[in-house]
């Protein structure tokens, strides 16, 4: 569902006001909290949403968790669209 | 990858888990006299407010609690001269803070001050999409007007906007146009949420009832629009009670994510739980929040699924609706802890029928009772 937005490798994803990753220290969880929203991201969408500090583009993002967890670049890159196009249909990610 | 980020769902029905969010009503004062107001008919007095420093215990003790998001609410919270302050007081806690406001007394300067503060989220209300009728149901002149300038702001400002609209009789025809208002505000989400008819909305319930038939078209418009914006606005949708076959998930559970803080300290599990007879609730004055939220028997009453009778007992949906809102079967059975009448499977289910029928029954046109002090 949702519209599908043009994803570039020199796309940056940012966070907009309203919408931050949270630790939290009662449930020793990382929770996205949004409008009205609390919601609690899979452990690859933690590790994705870690590098959408507003700089990186989806190519660094890509080639970054790559490297972090020694696998193909190519399973990361389908995972980070997929994540950036649901949360931007949510209005939680600006693109 | 699929469901890569899913809604928080906290802890089984078995293990208490701390709140996600509270509720502070700062205040009952409220420019505007809406008659569908959740708040209580016996509102509480200026006087009997908290005052700054115990708002702030408040909200330290709700952060400590695992309390995440605090929504800063009324009456209008904009009648509370300290809200900067308590907004500071939220952010230096980390505590995700939305300003649930209609608008009225709001000036560009206060509003810069509120997003200096570290103010997370704005809801405002909107009361219809044209100006006349909105006006009307506000039982406030210009307030229509005045509620595009402060949404203008609150966008000059940088902050995320949510308007919220109530539907119901007098502006159901206009929920597809509320939700293009929204847009035109700058939006990013919108609450299209037809009236729950609790407080002065169960006094208002005849005037303010729709019809079957403007109820589905207008929850069809509304879904229509859903795809059209998608990826521009988000819809939350709160669909009309009265006309659905099952029950909503009243709070998401009884005290199970969320809490309401009255002005004067009361602590209660929603708006309306002040109505069931039988229950104690403490005020901030007499316990934590922590003890509150998981000793005291008001908040246990109807916690989990024990509690419930048939047919919710043995029903497949009870882990999904928690056997609907107590306050709702209270209001149209005498007894909160029946079935909400609302389910089709309930045994109370016509009263629910006989009262949606209001409309279809060509009933006159009730005058609203307006929300005011006594």
């Amino acid at each position: 569902m949702g519209v599908e937005t043009k994803i570039e490798p020199t796309t940056i994803p940012r966070m907009p006001r309203g919408v931050r990753l949270k630790h939290d220290e009662t449930r020793d969880e990382w929770l996205l909290l949004a409008p009205e929203r609390v919601v609690k991201p899979n452990p690859s969408a933690i590790e994705i949403l870690k590098r959408c500090d507003g700089k990186a583009n989806v190519s660094e993002i890509v080639q970054a968790l790559a490297e972090q967890f020694s696998a193909d670049p190519a399973l990361i890159e389908r995972d980070v669209r997929a994540l950036l196009n649901e949360l931007a249909a949510k209005r939680m990610l600006d693109l | 990858m699929n469901k890569p980020v899913t809604d928080h769902a906290p802890q089984s029905s078995t293990k208490i888990g701390a709140p996600l969010g509270l509720l502070a009503e700062l205040t009952h004062r409220c420019p505007l006299a809406c008659p569908y107001c959740s708040n209580p008919l016996d509102l509480e007095k200026v006087a009997d407010e908290l005052d700054t420093a115990v708002w702030k215990r408040v909200f330290s003790e709700a952060a400590a609690l695992g309390v995440l998001q605090v929504h800063l609410s009324g009456g209008e919270p904009l009648a509370r001269r300290d809200l900067v302050e308590l907004v500071v007081h939220c952010a230096s806690l980390g505590l995700y803070t939305n300003l649930i406001t209609s608008g009225i007394g709001l000036t560009r300067e206060r509003l810069n001050a509120l997003s200096e503060a570290g103010l997370d989220h704005v809801q405002l209300s909107i009361q219809d999409a044209e100006a006349a009728s909105a006006d009307r149901i506000a039982g406030y002149e210009g307030a229509f007007a005045r509620k595009q300038a402060v949404a203008a702001w609150v966008i000059e400002a940088g902050l995320p906007l949510t308007v919220n609209a109530v539907i119901h009789h007098a502006n159901i025809i206009r929920a597809g146009r509320m939700v293009e208002l929204a847009v035109a505000l700058g939006a990013r989400r919108v609450e299209i949420a037809h009236t729950q008819y609790y407080g002065w909305g169960l006094v208002n319930r005849e005037a303010l009832m729709p019809g079957k038939a403007e109820a589905e078209a207008a929850i069809a418009e509304v879904e229509a629009l859903r795809k059209h914006y998608a990826g521009t606005i988000v819809i939350d949708h709160v669909i009309p009670d009265y006309h659905a076959r099952y029950p909503k998930a009243c709070m998401g559970g009884w005290a199970r994510r969320t809490l309401n803080v009255t002005p004067s300290g009361k602590v209660l599990p929603c708006h309306a739980a002040e109505t069931i007879p039988g229950l104690t609730f403490l005020t901030v004055r007499d316990a934590s929040l922590a003890d509150i939220w998981f000793n005291s028997p008001a908040f246990n009453a109807f916690r989990g699924t024990d509690w419930m009778p048939e047919p919710c007992r043995s029903c497949d949906r009870k882990e999904i609706d928690f056997g609907g809102c107590r306050c709702q079967a209270l209001a149209l059975t005498g007894d909160a802890s029946r079935a909400d009448p609302v389910c089709v499977n309930a045994p109370d289910h016509e009263k629910v029928v006989a009262v949606a029928r209001f409309r279809d029954e060509g009933k006159d046109e009730t005058p609203y009772v307006y929300r005011q002090m006594k």
